[in-house]
């Protein structure tokens, strides 16, 4: 990334800038309706730097983003553009401009009339004056016509639309207005441009001809831009950092390169390209097991026997005589430059991607290198809640009331401690079948079975293993059998009652 | 079978065709009786526009057209600023609270002029502070116009890109700057609709005009007064021609208008 800056004429200043950070999210929660959609966010972006925001829809990348623009105020927490608290400035004094999704042009305006038009609002230090009381007092200006027509012409050829100034904004093409849009932010000089996918509209070839663009301007205009996406290869090749979002939660942030090799968890690494995400088991430091097989690693510092999550990625599996697992060929595809393998093991069915092709039906032995397999936290390996007994034999929990079994310690109104494994609760197609019901937030393919994450209604999340792929946003009923419930009676409990 | 369609089709026509002669044969007749001079309708005297020339000379007539139109204006321009910015405001109210009040300011349309007349003429009496006259027809033609031009605003904001008055923010225009300078202009139709709608309303009201105003007459009220004492004058025809084509001349005037924005619109 240094190597690049050097095209820059600024690099003399630039160099120790790009240490400081233009943008601090600090402890940021956003709650709508209820709802959090952004959960207690730190983040902090470096001047000059291309950060994008990548999630799933619903992840909260965007509210973050307007509330960095100013159009949304954070529930709690702070936001810093240059230093300064902007969380309750408005976003006309924040001296930051956003390039929307569906451009938001200006359509009583022409061409011109849109980009000139933050100019206009724009004051600029003129010069310095000394009153009668001796005070120095700067003294600001508005830009002259001639100085807007200059810059808008500047910033014209920027976006490659040079003489199109008088031309009406409705009739110009989709690609054409996103140009003009990013023009009508540029010409600003903001401290920070924030971009909220703002390719989403325009057809695949426009779109990566545009990333390409984006990001040379990106260079040349020595602007920091936050870039938000779902497209995970947009992020990839666009930015210089990635924050990989789920449900209002950083997942992991770093190069593109480190998010694709080394992703933090199983949601990041079904999220950023193809991959085969497996359950394993740490034996010993580099050394885990999965599909009945053992394999060295290069991962330390787990406890053992800890389940894990794994990721091997479809290019790095080889089928080869000496491999350690043997498995089915069930699927081919040829994909121009390679084919793409549905390789089917005791215990997991594997993606492989592979220049020379095998027949669907062969039986073939895969060798997984250890340097091809990355260990992963387990996001979470029970669901344990905190509630209270709303009868002697059943508990109250996320709206709902479940059935418990009671060894007779337990009595109306104790407070317990809950959890519930992930293969014990029961997802229903009838909300009506189930105790409660939950929506379908993601889902996980393991290989031979789905790992399902849920949330209710009180906006609390499950995760749970099921051999059925449910749809996601899908609303259904969920169950969990009495004897499956384990309960551990909490202690500060008892000493309140004692007083 | 092709004749029964045949069948259809006429009996369809003749339906349409009488109610259109229903509709418009009374005010035919009054026009082509307006350029004749006879004191009657039915009886042709030959063709002469004296009628006209009688009724612009008359001050009386003139005075409550002058009057006529001073209201309307005043009260279209008042409820097309004030109708505006309601739209603007319920649009971007919360869900419960917008359904609720859609509903409000739609109630005086539907509402019995008469009620709302008598609520008027009452409600002055009550407060006691504006005589009855310019200064009450201009208030309740207002609210009376009101819900009309919201009606009109509404469709334009839906269709707004909704980050436009963001853009405007963001590119360092305080709020009350970004209302007038993007949003405001966007609007412009739909409160070109309204203001003519308004002036319409306004123009041809004789219901809740006849209980406010006091010794001002408008056109309406004039007439009626007018009809009541001395019966129906020949003047009157010419009048009623008049207005008439005033208020087809509004009426053309938003349709074309209309269609002319929409094919601006659809041809983007």
């Amino acid at each position: 990334m240094n190597e690049q800056k050097h095209n820059n004429p600024n690099e003399q200043k630039s160099l120790h800038e790009k240490t400081d950070k233009i943008i601090e999210v600090v402890g940021v929660t956003k709650v709508f309706d209820d709802v959090t959609v952004v959960d207690d966010m730190n983040l902090s972006i470096k001047r000059g730097e291309f950060v994008t925001l990548l999630g799933p829809s619903g992840c909260g990348k965007t509210t973050l983003l307007r509330m960095i623009a100013g159009f949304e105020t954070p529930t709690s927490g702070k936001i810093f553009i240059g230093s300064k608290d902007v969380t309750y400035i408005p976003p006309h004094k924040r001296g930051i401009n956003t390039v929307f999704q569906k451009y938001a042009l200006f359509p009583h305006l022409n061409v011109f009339g849109n980009i000139a038009y933050g100019l206009k609002n724009k004051r600029i230090f003129d010069k310095t004056i000394t009153d009668k009381k001796g005070v120095e007092k700067d003294v600001y200006r508005k830009f002259s016509k001639k100085e807007i027509e200059e810059k808008v012409k500047r910033a014209l050829k920027v976006v490659g639309l040079e003489g199109y100034e008088h031309r009406d904004v409705n009739s110009l093409s989709g690609g054409q207005q996103q140009r003009v849009a990013i023009a009508r932010a540029i010409v600003c000089e903001p401290k920070v441009l924030l971009l909220d996918e703002p390719l989403g509209a325009l057809d695949l070839k426009m779109r990566k001809e545009m990333q390409l663009e984006l990001k040379a301007m990106h260079k040349n205009l020595g602007i920091t831009f936050v870039y938000v996406t779902h497209d995970q290869e947009e992020a990839l090749t666009m930015s210089d950092r990635v924050v990989v979002m789920n449900d209002g939660v950083i997942q992991q942030v770093g190069v593109p390169k480190k998010i694709y090799d080394e992703p933090s968890n199983a949601f990041v690494a079904s999220f950023i390209g193809e991959s085969n995400i497996l359950s394993g088991t740490m034996i010993a430091d580099y050394n885990v097991s999965f599909c009945g097989e053992k394999f060295r690693c290069l991962d330390k510092g787990f406890e053992k026997n800890e389940k894990v999550d794994l990721v091997i990625r479809p290019e790095d599996i080889e089928i080869s005589e000496q491999g350690q697992l043997e498995g089915k060929v069930i699927d081919v595809v040829f994909k121009g430059t390679f084919y793409q393998m549905e390789i089917a093991t005791e215990g997991y069915e594997f993606t492989v991607q592979s220049t020379v092709g095998r027949k669907a039906g062969e039986t073939v032995r895969l060798a997984i290198a250890p340097n091809s397999i990355h260990i992963m936290k387990k996001l979470r390996t029970t669901n344990t809640f905190v509630t209270v007994l709303d009868s002697d034999t059943s508990i109250e929990l996320c709206g709902g009331s479940f059935e418990i079994i009671n060894d007779g310690s337990l009595v109306k109104g104790d407070r317990v401690k809950v959890t519930i494994p992930f293969d014990k609760i029961e997802l229903t197609d009838d909300e009506s079948d189930g105790i409660i019901g939950v929506n379908v937030a993601q889902t996980l393919y393991k290989g031979s079975y789905y790992q399902v994450q849920i949330y209710t209604d009180t906006d609390e999340d499950f995760y749970l293993d099921t051999d059925i792929d449910w749809d996601i946003d899908d609303r259904v009923g969920l169950k969990i059998k009495p004897e499956d419930i384990i309960l551990q009676k909490l202690e500060e409990e008892n000493e309140e009652a004692d007083v | 079978m092709i004749r029964h369609e045949k069948l259809k089709k006429v009996i369809a026509l003749t339906f349409v065709y009488i109610t259109l002669i229903l509709m418009y044969v009374p005010i035919i007749i009054l026009i082509i009786y307006s350029f004749t001079e006879s004191r009657t309708i039915g009886n042709w005297t030959g063709f002469s526009v004296q009628l006209y020339i009688n009724m612009f000379e008359d001050p009386e007539i003139m005075g409550a057209l002058t009057n006529s139109v001073i209201i309307a204006l005043a009260s279209s321009l008042l409820a097309t600023a004030i109708g505006t910015f309601s739209a603007v405001g319920i649009y971007h109210l919360r869900k419960a609270p917008k359904v609720y009040m859609d509903t409000v300011s739609q109630i005086t349309m539907v509402n019995a002029d008469i009620v709302t007349g008598i609520a008027f003429m009452l409600f002055f009496l009550i407060i006691k502070v504006i005589p009855d006259g310019f200064g009450t027809l201009i208030i309740a033609h207002t609210i009376i116009c009101i819900p009309y031009v919201i009606m009109s605003v509404t469709p334009r904001l839906t269709q707004l890109n909704p980050n436009l008055y963001e853009a405007g923010l963001d590119l360092g225009s305080p709020p009350i700057k970004t209302m007038l300078t993007v949003i405001l202009p966007q609007l412009i139709p739909g409160m070109i609709a309204g203001f003519a709608l308004s002036f319409t309303l306004s123009l041809d009201d004789f219901v809740i005009t006849k209980f406010i105003n006091g010794d001002v007459d408008t056109i309406s009220t004039y007439l009626y007064t007018k009809i009541k004492v001395k019966g129906v004058q020949p003047e009157l025809r010419a009048m009623s021609t008049v207005i008439l084509l005033a208020i087809m001349l509004i009426l053309v005037f938003i349709n074309v208008y209309n269609k002319i924005k929409k094919n601006k619109t659809t041809s983007r």
